[in-house]
């Protein structure tokens, strides 16, 4: 059987939007970031916390450079139209990422110039505005953006605000909210699992409680618009694109193992919230984690299949970013697609080292232990 | 789509002031990293806790170095898309695979080890830590390979077609790709530099405690571990450096005769190993190139092409031509550039009117002009000469100083093998001075990588004013001022950490 090249985009489409939800849940860091004064009362409970978030924080800072790289290498155009359009949004959030990597190592270290509040609320900002963006940018890939593309493939935004606008859209909105709430769950559930200082861990259950409700509004609307809002899909054949109304809703009946997955993730989540609410589980997170992962996978993947357009444009509707029109060549995909092999081992000897790393439970004991703490 | 010049001038300065504070951390992270793998190595060996109190010594500097360098590091994916978002489609087909690997491969075992070499001290084995130790080397320098095998493409395009369809350049050989020889040489290059300045940055920290008279066993054994890698390191530098200079020759001739300040070439050209430019030559005049200058003869020729009497052409030979060597003027290439443009969007019509005719003839002008496609966004064939002196004086800032890390080391590793480092006062105060030297000297090589290429994005196919994107210029003023400000306000407190790291010390008092 022949690959197509249709059926190279469908492969990186497909693990683009694995790599978006594993980012997606390794948020957990900048969720709990926004916790430090919620769960802590004192400043050796706020050193554990930073501390614990610190072992981790690398891996989502390098997942998100990898969704780049993926993106670029796989999908130029888009490459090209978003962040060259949606200028303001993508450098607020490179902005909210650069400040990150420098508190954790800064934060406690003696003559840093700015004192340690200051690092805490680069945390908080990262935390909270961060992944705010970054799901206001995620939401345009259903709301659409202000662009245009001419026959060159060399592309424009039409709108001064240079992305900023999309901050007028309820749906972004929400859904940058919703990606907030879900982080500061996740963060709790990580807490739960890490460490080993009651006083901190009798908190989370009342923070879990508050956040998933929020969250659980916002995605409900989410998705009750992403079902019932007009798409626009691609003729096969002739490229052309037009408006269908109740798009997503039609894909999953036509495809309903998407739909399958996706109530699998979500009831896999609900369930990681309950145990953790009413089992006394410490291992609600591995639950959450898959729940996340599995609905996230299926939020994108519906952008990229069954001839869906995954970036509509306002501005003019044939410019439209599909899978087919947007990606790389044959070749370049095939040569990807290759060193895609390496992905299981990566995420091999991630999980190894988080298993051989995290047997042992966070204590405040060790951290005042070890002069090399954050 | 061609843009305002000075929107291309602010998105160039904004590339350049980011790309600069990136480079202030990642040699260091590039060198450091082996040297304490290698001080570790001797510790699990030796099983002296002295080597262990080093090791984890260092590595306290080097993960303040490194939380820095992920910040500014992040950016530079990005601004691919942000600034630069025509590139991005014109050569994303090729160019982002090596960013995307260097994620995959290289970021991720640094970032996944990191955590182990700093938390993991009594959490996993000597053995498993050390070797964490080890792959955090290795990924800092993978990461160093993939981004400069990208980079090295844009000094020397292969493995590529265009497609006219697209309106893009395609990848057809991956290995040509990974294999460019400009890659390679970049790599081996830039890696050695960051071991030099490692080392340079190891001995002159202990300088200064063997000058305030404390840690001074310390501070000898480091300096002996890390004057033996960089001897080592700085020879093969100059090779590397000498295999650099033969690739520009061959592949970016402007470039070489920017960086030598050569206007007429000739046989046996020299190597000015000191001189003054004359600021007041122009392009085509024939105005004295140098107010003084001494040349050692024949020594660019060899460089260049290893070959004594080989031919080096000037800047105006490039610019206007040479018949006698077989050189083409900018003006012809200018000319049939414009062709070719012109074909490619007459081929677009013609195929979106189904005028398969028309279409086919067009697409023949189009590869009969196509080598030169890049000289056709020219206006003036003077836009094709880069800045002279800058690119001739970061080029002997670095070389002069090369030769002299290399006395350095050799000096500094003698008189630390006779235990007689510590009553030279002068040379523990030239160490700590050629701290920063290190730093002139990186910044330097890449002011005449990056500098010497202009007008080029891509080498003869891309200049940079193509390469843009289209937004306001006012846009990116605002974005560089707040990189300007935000990493000036992160290097100074990263600066005041490190400082008081180092008075604190090893013993931790
Ligand atoms: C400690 C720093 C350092 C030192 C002492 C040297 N270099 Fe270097 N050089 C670099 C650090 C560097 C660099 C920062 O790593 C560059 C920038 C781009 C690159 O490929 O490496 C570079 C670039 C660079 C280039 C331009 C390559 C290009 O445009 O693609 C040449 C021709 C040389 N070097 C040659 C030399 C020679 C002949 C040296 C010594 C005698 C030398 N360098 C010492
Ligand atoms: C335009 C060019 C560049 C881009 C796009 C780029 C991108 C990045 C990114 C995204 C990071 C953060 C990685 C993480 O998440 O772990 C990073 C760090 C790093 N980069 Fe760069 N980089 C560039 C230039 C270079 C060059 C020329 C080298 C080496 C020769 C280099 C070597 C490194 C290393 C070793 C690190 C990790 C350690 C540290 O930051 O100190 N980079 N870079
Ligand atoms: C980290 C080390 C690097 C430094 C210090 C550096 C320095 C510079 C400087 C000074 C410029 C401005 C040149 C000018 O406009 O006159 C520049 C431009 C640029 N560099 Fe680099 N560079 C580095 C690495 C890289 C790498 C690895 C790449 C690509 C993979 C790259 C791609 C570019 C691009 C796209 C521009 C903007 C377009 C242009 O002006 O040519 N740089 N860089």
């Amino acid at each position: 059987m022949d690959i197509t090249l249709y059926d190279l985009q469908v492969y990186w489409w497909l693990l683009v939007s694995v790599i978006g939800a594993l980012f997606v849940f390794m948020t957990f860091v900048q969720g709990g970031q926004t916790l430090l004064y919620t769960l802590a009362k004192t400043e050796d409970e706020r050193d554990l916390l930073v501390n614990t978030l610190g072992r981790k924080w690398e891996l989502t800072f390098t997942a998100l450079v990898m969704f780049g790289g993926a993106l670029f290498a796989a999908f130029p155009l888009f490459y090209a139209v978003s962040f060259g359009g949606a200028y303001f949004v993508w450098m607020a959030i490179l902005f909210c990422f650069i400040i990150q990597a420098v508190a954790y190592e800064y934060r406690k270290k003696p003559d840093n110039l700015y004192g340690e509040r200051f690092y805490e609320i680069l945390l908080y900002i990262n935390g909270s505005l961060g992944i705010f963006l970054i799901g206001v940018a995620l939401g345009t890939l259903f709301s659409g953006g202000n662009f245009t593309v001419n026959e060159m493939n060399l592309s424009m935004w039409t709108k001064p605000s240079y992305g900023l606008e999309a901050l007028l859209n309820p749906f972004n909105l929400a859904f940058g909210l919703m990606l907030v709430f879900l982080a500061r769950m996740q963060g709790a559930l990580y807490f739960l699992n890490a460490l080993d200082a009651p006083e901190v861990t009798a908190r989370i259950k009342d923070v879990l409680k508050k956040n998933f409700v929020i969250f659980l509004v916002l995605f409900l609307y989410v998705v009750a618009t992403i079902l019932l809002q007009d798409g626009y899909v691609y003729d096969p054949k002739t490229k052309e694109i037009s408006i269908e109304s109740m798009k997503f809703l039609h894909i999953f009946l036509d495809l309903p193992l998407l739909l399958v997955v996706l109530l699998a993730g979500v009831v896999t989540l609900l369930y990681g919230v309950y145990i953790a609410l009413f089992k006394e589980s410490r291992k609600a997170i591995f639950f959450t984690a898959l729940g996340t992962v599995l609905t996230v996978i299926i939020v994108m993947l519906i952008l990229g299949v069954d001839n869906s357009v995954y970036y509509p444009s306002l501005a003019d509707m044939q410019s439209s970013l599909t899978i087919e029109n947007s990606s790389g060549s044959y070749y370049t995909l095939s040569v990807m697609s290759v060193v895609s092999l390496l992905v299981p081992v990566v995420l091999g000897y991630i999980v190894a080292v988080w298993r051989s790393m995290d047997k042992t439970k966070v204590t405040i004991e060790e951290i005042k232990s070890d002069p090399h703490h954050y | 789509m061609e843009h305002s010049e000075l929107l291309v001038d602010w998105s160039r300065a904004q590339f350049a002031l980011t790309a600069l504070y990136h480079w202030l951390f990642v040699p260091l992270t590039l060198g450091l990293t082996f040297i304490v793998a290698i001080m570790e190595t001797i510790y699990v060996k030796t099983g002296d806790p002295k080597w262990k109190t080093t090791t984890k010594y260092w590595m306290g500097l080097l993960a303040i170095n490194f939380a820095i360098g992920l910040a500014t590091g992040i950016i530079m994916e990005f601004e691919f898309g942000t600034n630069w978002s025509n590139y991005s489609w014109i050569v994303g087909d090729i160019f982002g695979a090596p960013l995307a690997i260097e994620g995959l491969m290289a970021f991720f075992m640094e970032s996944t080890f990191f955590a182990v070499m700093f938390f993991g001290w009594n959490k996993v084995s000597k053995k498993m830590h050390l070797l964490s130790t080890w792959l955090v080397a290795i990924g800092s320098n993978l990461s160093a390979l993939w981004i400069l095998v990208a980079n090295g493409w844009m000094q020397h395009p292969v493995g590529m077609h265009f497609n006219p369809d697209t309106a893009r350049n395609e990848m057809e050989n991956f290995w040509e790709v990974f294999l460019n020889p400009n890659a390679v040489s970049k790599f081996l290059h830039t890696i050695s530099s960051g071991y030099v300045l490692a080392s340079l940055f190891v001995i002159g920290i202990s300088a200064w405690y063997l000058l305030k008279k404390r840690d001074t066993q310390f501070a000898r054994r480091s300096i002996i571990v890390a004057s033996s890698f960089g001897l080592i390191t700085s020879i093969f530098l100059l090779t590397t450096g000498d295999e650099s200079a033969h690739q520009v020759a061959l592949n970016q001739p402007m470039k070489l005769a920017a960086m030598e300040g050569l206007y007429e070439g000739e046989k046996r050209a020299g190597i000015v190993a000191f001189g003054v430019l004359n600021e007041a030559k122009e392009i085509g005049d024939d105005a004295e190139e140098f107010l003084f200058s001494f040349k050692i003869p024949g020594a660019l020729s060899f460089l260049g092409y290893h070959d004594l009497n080989a031919f080096v052409p000037g800047i105006n030979d490039i610019v206007y031509g040479n018949k006698k060597h077989n050189i083409i003027s900018v003006e012809e290439k200018m000319k049939q550039g414009k062709l070719a443009i012109a074909a490619l969007s007459e081929y677009k019509t013609a195929k979106k009117n189904h005028d398969m005719p028309r279409a086919q003839k067009a697409l023949e002008v189009f590869e009969a002009n196509q080598k030169y496609m890049g000289y056709g966004y020219l206006n003036d064939p003077k836009d094709a000469v880069p800045d002279v002196s800058l690119s001739f004086y970061s080029f002997h800032t670095m070389v002069g100083l090369g030769t002299w890390f290399l006395v350095l080391f050799i000096i500094s590793l003698y008189y630390s093998m006779t235990n007689e480092m510590h009553n030279k006062k002068w040379l523990l105060y030239v160490a700590l001075f050629t701290i920063p030297m290190g730093y002139v000297a990186q910044e330097a090589g890449w002011i005449v990588a990056e500098v010497g290429r202009q007008p080029w994005a891509i080498q003869d196919l891309l200049p940079v004013g193509m390469a843009a994107s289209n937004v306001a210029r006012t846009s990116v003023m605002i974005t560089f001022w707040l990189f300007a400000i935000l990493f000036t306000g992160l290097l100074i407190a990263e600066v005041k950490i490190m400082l008081k790291q180092i008075k604190i010390g090893p013993e931790g008092h």
